[in-house]
């Protein structure tokens, strides 16, 4: 959908704002640029729409060479919408939402459909507002004007620089919300710049950290906070990020992969041995697959085996079978309330064929706690 | 009163001398809007140009009225036209100044998305930066027709005519009824121009910006 080349900025000639940078994005997706201020971010923002000529290198939309169309043409087909909301203050909120198209000299009565749907879903309805001027509307009122503008021309990429940032928190949060939904419904492709990581993290498909002019880390949100690839990402995105987000540990980053297994045709004896030779007493039983799975049968704990006579007596008649299977995807508070609510000690993980991954312990849990929480600390 | 008598013996060369002044004044300022307005935009994004027209417009003003009016002699000869190329150059000043001042107090954020929205530089001159600018352009001009009409009355010292000749023929003759005629109808006269166009102003003026000044 959009793709960035080697794309070079420089406005001495020495040092480059933005440095070789390589970005794609796909159609649909929800890209946020994020950064601290000055690190080029809102360049490379602005080079899509042609606000800033790149000094070298190629953009490309939906497979074209963006120089080789005509600079308004192009803008009229992205959405743009800037922090301090650039509505035009002479105009009412009709005109306003209608700029565009009627700079592509739409018709008038498809234009005032648009208005009228638009602002259906921005929540300030046609009747009441068509008429006001902006400054009669609130700051959050106006950023939602400022995105109903964006996408009066129907466009497939907008572009969106710190839109939210002057507002006050609430109002962001809200703004930020629909947003989502907005993009839920209608499925643009939006290229987010922000300094905010929250705001990224909540936003994002994809999250592209840029520093000094490159992208150091380009990956989806739960990637950037699990697997920060270098020590300024991770101290950009901050260390205890994780834990503000818990809905982002998923059961496969808190179980153990170390579970001991046995299969469910092993009789009582062998498998005193493996819980001795393991020093445990609770095992997961599986079954073999094709390419190296195991689907989960059940569970054994060495209490099963009191009062049984034959030891030859095989695995699969006598577990558990009603365990409760923790989905690979389940997150970490939802795990933590099961495990509370039916009092499991061992929580097997599965995928989507019931394959065993992991097992869920205190232990696992209190391991992958004290991996988190930072090494050293200052006395 | 020796005015009111003034006056009902003479209303018609008082009405023909202020169609005079009007004429004068009304197509210098109209010559320094066509002009004065343009340059202003065209001057706006040059700094330095700005720097030197702004200055040469401030020489301009520094010159007494009447030594301008014998400076334009020479070239234009005796009569309205040197007189309408002085009140010109007088009216120009404020004109370039205000658009100026009007168009940089434009908020660049909004020229900005409207750049981003696809507007073409002329667009965003007559759908943006006009506009929003034209209170403070309407003031200039205020300025310009006020100043110019007080000028004026001057011109007639190089044959302009005018109400200016009311006041020089009074004072001639000693004629206080005259002076104060030609005084109160030049005066009267700026006051009315400041007012019609202050009410243009508010009409040119959107109500999305009016309010938002006196805020």
């Amino acid at each position: 959908m959009i793709i960035l080349k080697k794309i070079c900025k420089s406005y001495n000639g020495k040092t480059n704002v933005v440095d070789n940078l390589d970005l794609h994005i796909q159609k649909g997706e929800f890209v946020v640029l994020v950064g601290e201020s000055g690190c080029g971010k809102t360049t490379t923002l602005k080079m899509i729409n042609r606000l800033i000529e790149p000094t070298s290198g190629q953009i490309y939309i939906n497979g074209e060479d963006i120089k080789s169309k005509n600079k308004n043409e192009l803008r009229r087909n992205i959405g743009y919408v800037i922090q301090n909301v650039g509505l035009f203050p002479h105009n009412t909120i009709k005109e306003n939402i209608a700029t565009v198209p009627k700079l592509c000299n739409k018709k008038d009565e498809e234009i005032l459909s648009k208005i009228k749907y638009l602002m259906d879903i921005i929540e300030l309805p046609y009747e009441e507002y068509a008429y006001r001027y902006p400054r009669e509307l609130s700051g959050g009122q106006q950023q939602r004007v400022g995105v109903a503008r964006a996408l009066a021309n129907e466009p497939d990429v907008i572009l969106m620089d710190e839109p939210f940032s002057a507002l006050d928190p609430i109002t962001r949060e809200q703004l930020q919300d629909e947003l989502l939904r907005l993009q839920e419904e209608f499925g643009k492709t939006i290229v987010f710049v922000t300094h905010d990581i929250d705001e990224a993290i909540k936003l994002g498909d994809k999250i592209a950290v840029i520093c000094d002019g490159k992208i150091i880390q380009y990956d989806t949100p739960e990637e950037i906070l699990k697997n920060p690839i270098n020590e300024f990402v991770e101290s950009f995105v901050g260390k205890d990020r994780l834990w503000k987000t818990p809905d982002m540990l998923k059961a496969q980053d808190i179980m153990s992969n170390k579970v001991v297994k046995v299969y469910g045709s092993r009789s009582v004896a062998q498998t005193i041995e493996i819980m001795k030779k393991h020093d445990t007493t609770v095992l997961a039983v599986v079954e073999k697959r094709a390419r190296s799975t195991e689907k989960l049968l059940g569970i054994v704990g060495s209490n099963r085996f009191y009062g049984i006579e034959n030891h030859e007596t095989k695995m699969k008649d006598i577990m558990k079978t009603d365990v409760v299977k923790i989905p690979f995807d389940m997150p970490l508070t939802e795990v933590l309330n099961i495990r509370k609510e039916k009092k499991l000690r061992h929580s097997p993980v599965v995928d989507k064929e019931e394959n065993l991954l992991g097992i869920i312990t205190n232990t696992s849990i209190l391991n992958v706690l004290s991996q988190i929480v930072p090494e050293s600390e200052e006395y | 009163m020796d005015i009111i008598g003034f006056i009902s013996k003479n209303y018609m060369t008082i009405i023909n001398k202020t169609l005079e002044h009007i004429s004068l004044t009304g197509i210098s300022v109209l010559l320094a809007c066509v002009i004065g307005v343009p340059i202003g935009f065209s001057i706006v994004n040059h700094k330095k140009i700005a720097n030197i027209v702004i200055n040469i417009a401030n020489v301009i003003q520094t010159i007494p009225s009447l030594a301008l009016f014998a400076f334009c002699m020479p070239y234009f000869g005796i009569g309205r036209n040197p007189a309408i190329f002085a009140l010109f150059l007088y009216a120009l000043l404020p004109i370039i100044k205000n658009t100026l001042i009007g168009i940089r107090n434009v908020n660049p954020a909004i020229i900005e998305a409207a750049r981003g929205m696809g507007m073409s530089k002329t667009q965003i001159m007559l759908k943006v930066e006009v506009p929003m600018s034209i209170s403070v352009i309407m003031a200039g001009i205020r300025i310009a027709t006020v100043t110019c009409i007080g000028i004026a009355t001057i011109a007639t010292l190089i044959g302009a005519g005018g109400l200016g000749d009311l006041i020089y023929q009074g004072i001639g003759m000693l004629n206080y009824p005259m002076i104060l005629t030609g005084a109160i109808a030049s005066a009267s006269l700026a006051l009315l121009a400041d007012f019609i166009l202050g009410i243009c102003e508010k009409q040119l003026t959107s109500k999305g910006i009016v309010r938002q000044e006196k805020a």
